[in-house]
């Protein structure tokens, strides 16, 4: 394995600067390692070979010409095939938009071209981002990298396997549920859910928009808050944008420590129905920061039972609106009706049955029962009200500790088909942890906290609205202090990729 | 049943909800250009096509001109309120929901004071105005009639997707008895005059800027409840309106003659035959699905910004109407009369520049009225207030009697020039010059002596039969109170 | 809310043509079990929130984001027609419009 793509981007950021090696040869390796290993991952639906060596000659040229270059100037990156990018195919994970190739630019990708992030592809991802698998895309399955038979969580699974099988060291990954958090826990690498409105939405195919983020990705703390750093900031083209400045979140990362520190850990995220080695892993992961000087405090957040629920109201609901425009009239897939006349309507029903696939039909059907004259109040309404008592709960636990803590996910990666033999429900309930953040807009993260049987553990961090940088300031110290005790997750996985 | 029979019979109640496309420069939730002409496809952005990821942001304008639009109707303006989706599929509609307001508008709870054709006041209640924005227009291609039911298929042009809209909706009009189809198009009249005077709409019903969507219902007597009603949608002009209003009134009383029942229905409304016909039924898929906008933030229009609009708000056509009228001393009778014939804006004008309100009255409705309707031409292109005010002006100035200022008018609306040039060029100008007319008074006394002596008895309206030969002798130029003065002043000199 | 929210495949069906998704009957059957099985989980939203809570639609507060009126750049019909299933002079081609004018 070429010592490249071992290497964190802020290091690769280091080198690059100190001319020990050029963005084209970094771009290079990364590429060589997504063809020598893309049939055993399959983390991506498009590899852009050519964009991303173009862009690294730009950039060596641009540095070699003294000019003044972005701190990330020359890393490579994969965004997640949510992404806009002009000219370039962006499928959503969809037959639906399987030839769409965008007649414009998203901002986050104009913000990573801007600052000269070598684009290596789109990676794989659950079907619009629905899903906790990336097995529901129409693009093949994503395997994760720790082991194939598993699955390496969603929907941005396809970002953290080639973040986890050393294919990109950055990834932009999406979050409307814990998609970016949990197949972050479930490949040993760092994932970071943003205050809603920190990176804009401009650009990203919509999912449910109350609850969209675009997440930054990488396989430690500082990598992903310097993504989260490139990436955040006020967009006028997006309404919910923050106006806030950006905070310093990388030297947050790198110079806070956990003394005085107060963890909340949530009552109600522990214990049943959580696998033991999750659990055991967590346990330790906190006496870890106990003994790093972190207080330890519980916090109980009642109205977090219900989160689920809401959850499973309101993204529905968002995501029957979102995808009616897949209507096969202005882009994207047309499917005329097998029999019977071919008018708007069949063709648009026939197009749509074609089109999506099952979890993304069922979400629909679900979310238009929802919504439905007579049933909005008690259904829709009354999950908005739930929202808020999430967000009163978060305050009121926020108010005694800087942070609260759980386990990511209750389990570690699914083997392969798992979920087809569970009734839909106990599906979602993996999603437990991750939901409440989405519902209230605060920004969660999720670090490694050691393995259970062979697989890596997730820690997840939620800070109050707007404080991201208060996550950093916990993961940061907390990875320190965990790798210190011995807890480095991916160095076991790099050296078994090393000896495969 | 005719309509005459049918209000007799039963008591018709209407609902009006009017669309107006705002002139703002860009689109309501995008920054593409609101304009017409150009391109098919090309005023948009990926926004106004719905392209997946594109996102709305609300245009500031938009939002004052429908905040305007709602303090125009006496509308509380709302502290807060929010967009909601409107979700319908329709391949004119780029998202297949439609970025509205359901039951929080900006504006709510107004009414709009008409004036009917023989001065009678109506006040429409208003119920909500919100803002929303328009879809995209289909062309039917292909079949037997081009009409959409014999179409093969249909284009479709993006350009109008997104344009801001203001949605006007009424309460329930009641008791409007045999007047109901005159009211319909009188508010829809006045709604369109009241958004030429914001400057918020060009307001052109012919180009499809003001729309409306027309509910009738019938019921047995103003106290039963109100009957199933039907909704002639996208009627675009005022006599459409009214002719719309009169054929539903009439086929409605038709069916429930004959026991039938009214179904709650679109229509539609066909120039050609004066009919409406049947549409779609009120359905399920008229289950819109609203939910608030999750792309869009609450719009709280702060009080100082709609107090700084409410202080803009140009006069409204019926409150100067009303001012003018106590101003200018006129009768109820002689104002609807200006306003009928579509004169008020020039007499106004016509007395800024300096004329008695009398004496404009006078003019327009009097010699001007009269030389358009015999040139066939309007009575703006004959002439103008100044024109008008200059004319008055010489008269004032005893340079004009009124036989003389109709010639000069007469010439004036020729195109022979300004007033006073064609006094002057045309020599019409009342002579000043003593000694012609005391030549021409004295020749008349001399003439005339049993006429004097009818004078000398106290007989003054003898006077009259010596004004005759003095015009004559003067060629009509003579001041016949000067004349009048120096006969007296003569005859018991 | 247990027995009532025990979904038919009629009503998936109802459902289906309002968000424009042909389904066949093996399709609506199985779609009738996972919507209850979901429902009957989620309908206690119902039971915990009072009147008195207020419901939150956006997560983070902002209010009167506003743009402009200043045109900006705007697509080709050249760029918009590209992705277009079938298009002709200039504009996207539909199938022929049923049910409304
Ligand atoms: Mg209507
Ligand atoms: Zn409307």
């Amino acid at each position: 394995m070429s010592e490249l793509i071992n290497r964190s981007a802020l290091e690769l950021a280091a080198g690059l600067k100190a001319g020990e090696f050029s963005s084209v040869e970094v771009t290079q390796a990364h590429l060589d390692r997504i063809h020598a290993t893309e049939a055993d991952f399959g983390s991506f639906i498009t590899v852009t070979d050519d964009l991303a060596l173009e862009t690294a000659k730009a950039v060596d040229a641009e540095r070699s010409a003294g000019g003044d270059v972005h701190a990330l100037a020359g890393v490579p990156v994969a965004l997640k095939d949510l992404v806009v990018t002009e000219g370039v195919r962006t499928t959503a994970g969809s037959k639906m938009l399987e030839n769409w190739i965008p007649p414009y630019e998203s901002t986050v990708h104009n913000k990573v071209k801007a600052a000269g992030l070598p684009v290596l592809g789109k990676t794989n991802l659950d079907e619009f981002a629905m899903g906790s698998t990336t097995e529901h895309s129409a693009f093949g399955t994503t395997r994760n990298p720790w082991n194939l038979e598993h699955v390496p969580g969603g929907s941005s699974g396809g970002a953290a396997a080639a973040l986890a099988g050393f294919q990109a060291p950055l990834s932009v990954g999406t979050d409307t549920g814990g998609s970016v958090r949990q197949p972050a826990a479930f490949t040993g690498t760092v994932g970071v859910k943003p205050t809603y409105g920190s990176i804009s939405r401009f650009g990203i195919i919509a999912m449910a928009s109350s609850l969209d983020q675009v997440g930054p990705m990488g396989r430690n703390v500082a990598d992903a808050a310097a993504l989260h750093e490139l990436l955040a900031g006020h967009d006028p083209l997006d309404s919910t944008s923050l106006p806030d400045p950006v905070a310093g979140f990388v030297s947050a990362a790198q110079t806070s420590d956990l003394r005085g520190k107060k963890l909340g850990v949530i009552k109600q995220l522990r214990g049943e129905g959580y696998q033991d080695g999750v659990r055991d892993a967590f346990s330790a992961a906190l006496d870890v920061a106990a003994a790093a000087g972190a207080e330890i405090v519980e916090v109980d957040c009642p109205s977090i039972s219900y989160a689920l629920d809401a959850y499973y109201l309101i993204m529905p609901s968002e995501v029957s609106s979102n995808l009616a425009r897949y209507d096969g009239m202005r882009y994207g897939l047309r499917v005329d009706p097998e029999s019977g006349p071919v008018t708007a309507e069949t063709v648009m029903a026939a197009t749509r049955a074609a089109g999506f696939g099952n979890e993304v039909k069922r979400r629909i059907i679900l979310g238009t029962y929802a919504l439905s004259a007579g049933y909005y109040d008690a259904y829709y309404g009354s999950a908005q009200k739930i929202r808020t008592l999430v967000q009163n709960d978060f305050a009121k636990a926020f108010a005694s500790c800087d942070v609260l803590v759980s386990p990511t996910a209750p389990t570690t990666a699914l083997k392969f088909g798992a979920e087809a033999a569970s009734d839909p429900m106990s599906l979602y309930l993996g999603d437990v942890a991750t939901i409440p953040a989405n519902l209230a807009g605060i920004p969660g993260l999720s670090l490694p906290a050691g393995l259970a049987d062979g697989l890596p553990v997730g820690f997840q961090i939620l800070a109050p609205a707007r404080e991201d940088v208060k996550l950093y300031e916990v993961a940061g110290p907390l990875e320190a202090a965990l790798e210190a005790s011995g807890t480095r997750v991916l160095d076991t996985l790099a050296e078994g990729l090393t000896t495969k | 049943m005719k309509y005459e029979d049918a209000i007799k019979k039963y008591d018709p109640v209407i609902g009006i909800e009017v669309h107006v496309e705002l002139g703002t420069a860009t689109k309501m939730f995008d920054a593409a250009p609101n304009t017409f002409g150009g391109g098919p496809n090309t005023n948009i952005t990926p926004t106004s096509l719905g392209l997946p990821g594109s996102l709305p942001v609300v245009n500031e304008k938009g939002v004052e001109y429908a905040i305007k639009i709602g303090l125009a109707l006496g509308c509380e303006i709302a502290e807060t309120c929010r967009f909601a989706r409107k979700n319908y599929f329709y391949p004119d509609v780029p998202k297949d929901f439609q970025t509205s307001q359901s039951d929080e508008p900006i504006a709510a709870e107004g009414e709009v004071e008409i004036e009917l054709e023989d001065g009678t006041m109506f006040t429409i209640p208003v119920e909500r105005a919100h803002m929303e924005e328009d879809a995209g227009k289909n062309t039917h291609i292909g079949g037997a009639t081009g009409r959409i039911h014999g179409a093969d298929h249909s284009l479709v042009d993006y350009n109008r997707a997104g344009v801001p809209l203001v949605e006007i909706v009424t309460h329930p009009i009641t008791g409007t008895g045999a007047r109901a189809a005159e009211v319909a198009s009188t508010y829809v009249r006045t709604l369109r005059d009241i958004f030429r005077a914001l400057d918020v709409s060009e307001a052109r019903m012919e180009q499809g800027n003001v729309r409306a969507d027309v509910n009738v219902s019938l019921r047995e007597s103003p106290d039963a409840p109100l009957g199933t009603r039907t909704e002639t949608k996208n009627v675009n002009s005022f006599r459409s309106i009214e002719r719309a209003v009169r054929y539903e009134i009439a086929r409605q009383a038709t069916r429930l003659e004959a026991g039938e029942k009214i179904v709650q229905e679109t229509r539609h409304f066909h120039e050609g035959t004066g009919e409406t016909s049947s549409g779609r039924p009120k359905s399920d898929a008229d289950d819109y699905r609203y939910f608030p906008e999750p792309d869009l933030v609450p719009l709280v229009p702060s009080r100082d910004w709609v107090e700084e609009l409410r202080a803009t708000l140009p006069e409204l056509p019926a409150q100067k109407r009303r001012r003018l009228a106590g101003v200018w001393g006129f009768s109820d009778l002689e104002m609807r009369d200006i306003v009928n014939a579509g004169l008020l804006e020039v007499i106004e004008e016509t007395v800024n520049a300096g004329a008695k309100p009398a004496a404009a009255r006078k003019w327009w409705t009097g010699e001007v009225a009269r030389l358009a309707n015999q040139k066939d031409q309007s009575t703006a292109e004959l002439v103008t207030p100044t024109q008008i005010a200059a004319l008055i002006g010489l008269i004032n100035e005893g340079k004009l009697n009124d036989k003389l200022a109709k010639d000069v008018l007469t010439a004036v609306a020729d195109g022979e020039g300004e007033p006073a040039e064609v006094m002057s060029a045309r020599g019409l100008e009342i002579v000043e010059d003593t000694g012609a007319l005391e030549a021409a008074v004295e020749e008349a006394i001399a003439a005339n002596p049993d006429v004097v002596e009818k004078i000398k008895g106290g007989k003054m309206q003898a006077i009259g039969a010596l004004m005759g030969p003095i015009m004559k002798a003067t060629r009509g130029q003579a001041d016949a109170g000067k004349a009048k003065d120096m006969i007296l002043a003569k005859i018991n000199g | 809310m247990t027995e009532s929210s025990a979904i038919t495949p009629e009503q998936v069906e109802h459902l289906a043509s309002l968000s424009r998704i042909a389904m066949g009957e093996d399709e609506l059957k199985s779609l009738a079990g996972d919507l209850s099985t979901i429902l009957s989980n989620v309908a206690r939203v119902n039971e915990v929130a009072g009147d008195d809570v207020p419901a939150t639609s956006h997560p983070i507060a902002l209010s009167n984001v506003l743009r402009p009126d200043v045109v900006g750049e705007t697509l080709t019909s050249e760029q918009a027609l590209a992705s277009a299933p079938a298009s002709a002079d200039d504009k996207f081609l539909v199938p022929q419009i049923l049910g409304e004018e």
